[in-house]
């Protein structure tokens, strides 16, 4: 009977798997296609900067690292990582309060416009800023009589970074506070918490993973970026060259081996940001699922064994 | 601001400042001033340096490389999508993490190792040039740039649709006697359609702006595979800025645009998922 019911069961789900579901060959096609592809736009290259980075040897590989110029892009990288960072994570709190947790007009407009600066060209982006800053800008004869420097120096290359990273950590966070919604916070301020306290013992806590995940795309982006950087630095060797404009800087001087030893180190920060974010897009589902379980225990009621 | 009477959290007139004092500086009165200095140009000016012979053939490339790189990705991101949703195989969890590394690579690293790749010694480019295929240095490297790039856009629009697909409704038109092709043609098809064209536009959109990574393996000959960005890089060493926020502008309106349809092709696309 049993074993009836069950090959009953088999051939139900073998006829309809025929109609819903690709035969082995087709099958066996796309994941080839699908596997080539990727193995060819992201495997290979990847593959390819550690490969070329090492091809002449460790010795060298070291070497182009510790040469002075190199060692000034990468401190220069992390500072500018070191502020914009920060400046980007506090904007993009704030625009997600004010847009998740209140009403008001104009709301989709003013989060277009944070999305703005993804839509913009990084060229434009660096463009923008000479014109404001830059000696034929608007304000660089006054800041070149104060003798301010902001274009061709470190200022500019932290707006130029900014303006390009700037959506990052509000677009992580806006959907993310949507969803926790108000009750907890106003149930926190009902019970005599302060407005702050309510924000780093309810708020924070709730929103952690998506913070960190916008926090750490941020920081790759920050770190990497080329194009604006590239318009508004002068390229200085040792001094407004970032990592990515060292490794142009590099390429162009036919320093194959010691572009793609640079490189490689902005390829490591990749494979890092890759792994975060796998890991916490993993540790986000497992807290949704855990939350889920608890509350259909709660409603169903612990069944006794 | 009734709704705002009803509600007793704090802080929304310090965020809300903060966030449109913070918005302002950064990008809105930069973008306006490029906008105000451009239109101290004569509309002639204008119009001559902006359709110059030398900016049509950048404008030509631009688009037309993003396009094809952006159709590209539609098809083989489509494959990659469904493959990675409806299919087990070894290595699958890896090659879906993989596929956001455009994202995460830095655009220069991207076209330092795309142009060695395709290069006449490198591990592709020793096959395919050979027989005629020059990915380096031509044309054809902006496409591979521009494809590069933008490929995580479709696969990650179109998975969240295809992982909420009901297989009830495949079910049923296979038990009604369609076959696999004509199930996927007339079910499965039409509603992935919206978000393979949102895709699209975000990987055609994000080609159009691309600098980092073309500028490594184009070869950037001028008429022949300069793009738009490169040439507004050109004429501002050259401290011609006029020229350049004339191209600059086409670039933004066209940007614009995009960003204009891309919000309402999102807005279709989400009318299909319930």
């Amino acid at each position: 009977m049993g074993g009836n019911v069950s090959r009953m069961n088999r051939d139900a789900t073998a006829k309809s798997q025929r109609g819903t579901e690709e035969s082995p060959l087709v099958k066996g096609l796309l994941v080839g296609v699908c596997g080539l592809f990727l193995a060819v736009f992201l495997l290979l290259p990847l593959i390819n900067v550690f490969a070329q980075a090492l091809a002449k040897g460790w010795q060298l590989y070291w070497a182009s690292l510790r040469e002075p110029d190199s060692l000034a892009a990468i401190k220069l990288t992390l500072q500018i990582a070191a502020i914009v960072v920060p400046l980007n994570t506090l904007f993009g709190v704030c625009a997600a309060w004010a847009i998740a947790k209140f009403e008001f007009r104009g709301k989709s407009l003013l989060i277009t416009l944070i999305d703005l600066p993804f839509a913009v060209s990084p060229v434009v982006a660096g463009l923008i800023y000479v014109i404001m800053f830059g000696l034929q800008g608007y304000l660089g004869p006054w800041l070149d009589r104060h003798d301010i420097q902001i274009i061709f120096a470190v200022p500019g290359i932290a707006l130029a970074t900014i303006f390009v990273t700037f959506p990052f950590v509000a677009r992580e966070l806006i959907p993310v506070m949507q969803a926790t919604g108000r009750e907890q916070e106003e149930a926190a301020l009902t019970l005599g918490a302060g407005a702050w306290r309510t924000f780093w013992h309810v708020t924070l806590p709730s929103v952690k993973w998506g913070l960190l995940y916008g926090i750490i795309l941020c920081n790759a982006r920050a770190m990497g970026e080329f194009g604006a950087v590239s318009v508004v630095s002068g390229h200085v060797s040792g001094v407004t060259n970032t990592m990515p404009l060292h490794v142009e800087k590099l390429y162009n001087e036919y320093q194959g081996p010691a572009a793609f030893a640079v490189a490689s180190l902005l390829a490591l920060l990749a494979l890092v940001t890759l792994g975060l974010k796998t890991l916490l897009e993993w540790k986000q589902q497992r807290e949704y699922q855990n939350a889920q379980v608890s509350a259909t225990e709660a409603a169903v009621g612990r069944q006794p064994e | 601001m009734i709704a705002k009477r009803h509600n007793p959290l704090p802080g929304f007139g310090l965020t809300m400042g903060c966030t449109i004092l913070y918005l302002s500086v950064i990008v809105l009165i930069p973008i306006g001033g490029l906008f105000l200095r451009t239109l101290e140009m004569s509309w002639a000016d204008f119009w001559r340096l902006a359709t110059a012979d030398r900016a049509l053939a950048a404008y030509k490339l631009t688009f037309g490389a993003s396009l094809i790189g952006a159709s590209i990705n539609a098809v083989f991101g489509t494959i990659v999508a469904w493959v990675l949703v409806r299919y087990e195989f070894p290595g699958k969890r890896f090659f879906d993490a993989l596929v956001d590394f455009p994202f995460a690579l830095p655009t220069a690293v991207a076209g330092l190792t795309l142009s060695n790749l395709f290069a006449a010694n490198g591990w592709l480019g020793q096959f395919l040039v050979p027989m005629g295929i020059k990915g380096s240095f031509t044309p054809l490297g902006v496409v591979i740039a521009l494809t590069f790039i933008g490929l995580p856009f479709v696969v990650r629009t179109l998975q969240p649709v295809l992982e909420s697909f009901e297989r009830e409704v495949e079910e049923a038109a296979a038990t009604l006697g369609a076959g696999r092709l004509r199930t996927f043609f007339s079910i499965v098809a039409p509603t992935l359609l919206p978000a393979i064209i949102t895709g699209f536009a975000l990987a055609f959109a994000r080609a159009i702006g691309e600098y980092g990574s073309v500028i490594f393996i184009a070869g950037n000959k001028p008429y022949e595979s300069e793009i738009a960005p490169l040439l507004i890089v050109i004429r501002l060493e050259e401290y011609d800025y006029t020229a350049a926020m004339a191209l600059a502008v086409v670039l933004l309106v066209v940007s614009f645009l995009l960003l204009i349809t891309i919000n309402l092709l999102e807005r279709w696309a989400s009318r299909y998922q319930t």
